[in-house]
């Protein structure tokens, strides 16, 4: 064996002795600094998936776009996912809190869906003074709250998805204000009379309120108000005795899987009343499914549908829908809010908490679902969505044949305001009534 | 509203009926309070939804698996989980709440949290007076009335029925006449909750199918057994009913408080506890009990 050889061999075998070393010992990588945000929300019901992938959405884009400018270092986004199971209960929503701020570190939180969560969950964050955008809970004592004690709640931001529950009830007015101008039109019935169905919450209280007092006013009559349990499996009776109670419009507010219920025994039923207001579960497309097509002609407030809201509405629309198979709702709040974080972040330059929120407070953002404000610490309700025109309007859209159309803003003045005349974005179709119900009521005519 | 009050509450109190006879069964025989009997019900709407959805079989021959399924289901928790602490009601009661709040999980980790529904057997409604009932209701009172024809007969009728209500009559004569009490104990669960499998096969399609479709049932069940007299089944059947009406009357009169109206089980079960512990009928069902 020649010298030359023998030394390939040596190099061979040591090769082979060095080898499980080599494979053993991790490539030396540059450390990547991260951005930890925590996601929290019911995870085991559609609006926590739904938060959830907005969130996944969102974080993947900006990672494979470089991250984060974070004063000249560029950051990853880390997601961490926590079950609230706040529609069930309270106390494990603050111990998803806890464990995001405690275990996982998180520098920011964003989600939140049923108010006495979020109530709750303010206290874990104000304690532990961590930024928390809460994308799914609509009362105003939350804001409220920053009002009467700025220092100690400031960290909390009303993020893209919801609305402060006033103007979520202005919305409400100004659909069930266009089906009722339907009504009389179509069948010329000049006060339609409205059964209120709201799930029994906190955040439907207000709004049950105010609509017993506004709605008369609008010229429409009450003729009754139910308030079945958010979990409750089985409306038949309610329905019965508001088709008995003679109401042509069903005013909702459900973010509880009664809203499934309600639906889909509803359309089984052909309660001859136009269903109107707000139905978080029908804004997924795995509502069609579960009440089969019985939700058809309904109509709920929703934050994103498939018309040009932004310019940036239909592609996130179009990217969503081939993602995961289902229509955007929550998930365009998550998504929008983690990019407004993302820029609050690179104005200041910083994670540093207060500097972030000083930099959240300016924010002027043009996101999937509309142009982001926040409402200022003089306001009543400090940070806060700003709504209207020109700002975050929210849709109303109608489900029609397995796809959800968007029907409001129909470019017509809200409830009197003229600065709504010409706000209707392009493929907004026009409202109609259940065939049913126009069947029903011209037969009594 | 009278004639809507009466139909919407027959066709609720005969759901809550076969549930409720069920239950009875099980406590009148073995002396068991199977907390988890409307967990059974919640897995055999599941069954039906996974094999009739989900894997696309037909409608009937899912139905009738998911009893079969779930008749086994019920012998199999009776032997593992209830027959060796039978004699103490307490660890009876506290096992079988865990075997229900088990399948709860279990089928929140394997569904998530939606609800969903399955398609009637036959779409559309009936209108009667005025007061439109869906065909499934209308299929459910049926099947729910044919249920509880048959559990009678089978009781009165056959042997395995003579000793079951031989047990339930007094178990340790019962035993001296050569009946085996353990095998008829577990044949009682399995009655029961094929009875279960059956409320859930007719209500599934009518209510939404969800991992906690069982907690208010429950109420109710125990509500009904209490109200006609423990381990009275007329007593419980005419129990169900009475809160079948109840429900819905609280709905039509007091609106602003539908969501109480699974308070309203829960009230009854305590007022009648107070007042009358051996149910409304006890007395008259206690001297023809089964």
């Amino acid at each position: 064996m020649s010298r030359q050889v023998k030394v390939m061999l040596a190099v061979v075998a040591m090769l082979v002795v060095l080898m499980p070393v080599l494979v053993a010992c991790p490539p030396v990588v540059e450390e990547v600094p991260t951005i930890r945000i925590g996601i929290i929300g019911p995870m085991k019901f559609t609006v926590g998936e739904h938060t959830w992938w907005g969130a996944q959405m969102a974080a993947d884009e900006i990672n494979a776009a470089g991250g984060v400018n974070v004063g000249g270092v560029m950051h990853q986004i880390e997601l961490f996912k926590a079950d609230s199971n706040e529609l069930l209960s309270v106390v494990d929503a603050v111990s998803a809190m806890e464990r995001l701020i405690t275990v996982d570190e998180v520098d920011f939180v964003i989600g939140g869906a049923r108010t006495e969560a979020v109530l709750a969950k303010q206290e874990v964050m104000a304690d532990h003074g961590v930024i928390f955008i809460n994308v799914g809970s609509a009362h105003p004592e939350q804001c409220m709250r920053l009002a009467a004690d700025y220092e100690r709640y400031r960290y909390f931001f009303r993020g893209a998805a919801v609305v402060n529950s006033r103007y979520l009830g202005k919305m409400i007015f100004a659909l069930v204000d266009m089906v009722a101008g339907e009504i009389r039109q179509e069948l010329g019935i000049e006060t339609p009379k409205v059964a209120i169905m709201m799930e029994k919450a906190v955040w439907t209280d207000p709004i049950v309120a105010a609509a017993q007092a506004k709605l008369p006013k609008m010229g429409m009559e009450v003729v009754g108000v139910w308030r079945p349990s958010p979990i409750a499996a089985d409306v038949t009776a309610e329905l019965t005795a508001i088709k008995d109670a003679g109401a042509h419009i069903i005013m909702t507010a459900y973010l509880g899987p009664v809203g499934v219920t309600a639906s889909r025994q509803w359309g089984e039923l052909e309660i001859p009343a136009a269903k109107v207001g707000i139905n978080t579960d029908a804004q997924s497309k795995r509502h069609w499914v579960a009440t089969g097509g019985k939700v058809e002609w309904e109509v709920t407030f929703n934050f994103i549908g498939p018309v040009e809201i932004t310019p940036k509405t239909i592609p996130f629309y179009t990217r969503f829908l081939e993602r995961f198979g289902d229509f955007p709702y929550y998930s365009a709040g998550v998504y929008d809010s983690i990019y407004l974080l993302k820029e609050a972040i690179e104005r200041a330059g910083t994670l540093e908490t207060y500097a972030v929120i000083d930099e959240l407070k300016k924010t002027d953002f043009l996101g999937v679902g509309g142009r982001v404000v926040f409402t200022g610490i003089d306001s009543p309700y400090p940070h806060d969505l700003v709504w209207g025109p020109g700002y975050i309007t929210g849709l109303g859209i109608q489900w029609r044949d397995g796809e959800l159309v968007v029907v409001w803003p129909d470019g017509r003045a809200v409830l009197g305001d003229k600065a709504w005349e010409g706000i209707r974005f392009e493929g907004t179709v026009d409202y109609k009534l259940p065939p049913w119900m126009v069947e029903f009521w011209k037969g009594r005519q | 509203m009278v004639e809507a009050i009466l139909i919407n509450g027959l066709v609720l109190g005969g759901m809550y009926a076969v549930l409720a006879v069920g239950f009875a069964l099980v406590f009148g025989v073995a002396k068991i309070l199977n907390m988890a009997h409307t967990a059974f019900y919640m897995v055999g709407a599941y069954l039906i939804l996974i094999m009739s959805i989900m894997l696309g079989f037909p409608s009937l021959p899912s139905i009738v698996l998911a009893i079969a399924i779930m008749g086994i289901t019920g012998r199999v928790i009776y032997k593992l989980f209830l027959d060796r602490v039978k004699e103490h009601p307490v660890a009876v009661m506290i096992i079988s709440v865990g075997v229900a709040i088990l399948f709860q999980e279990v089928l929140l980790i394997g569904f998530g949290g939606h609800f969903r529904g399955i398609d009637p057997f036959i779409h559309g409604f009936v209108e009667i007076g005025g007061i439109r009932a869906a065909y499934q209701q209308v299929i459910a009172i049926v099947t729910s009335l044919l249920a509880l024809v048959a559990i009678r007969l089978l009781l009165s009728k056959t042997q395995v029925g003579n000793a079951i209500r031989a047990v339930a009559e007094d178990r340790e004569i019962a035993n001296v006449m050569g009946i085996d009490v353990s095998r008829i104990c577990v044949i009682t669960m399995g009655i029961s909750a094929v009875l279960a499998a059956v409320a859930g096969a007719v209500v599934a399609p009518v209510f939404m199918v969800h991992p906690l479709m069982w907690l208010h049932p429950l109420t109710i069940v125990l509500a009904a057994v209490v109200l006609g007299g423990l381990g009275s089944i007329k007593g419980s059947i005419l129990g169900a009913f009475i809160l079948g009406f109840a429900e819905t009357a609280v709905i039509f009169l007091v609106p602003m408080g539908a969501f109480l109206r699974g308070a309203v089980g829960l009230s009854v079960m305590v007022v009648v506890l107070l007042l009358r512990p051996e149910g409304l009928f006890g007395v008259v069902f206690e001297e023809e009990r089964l």
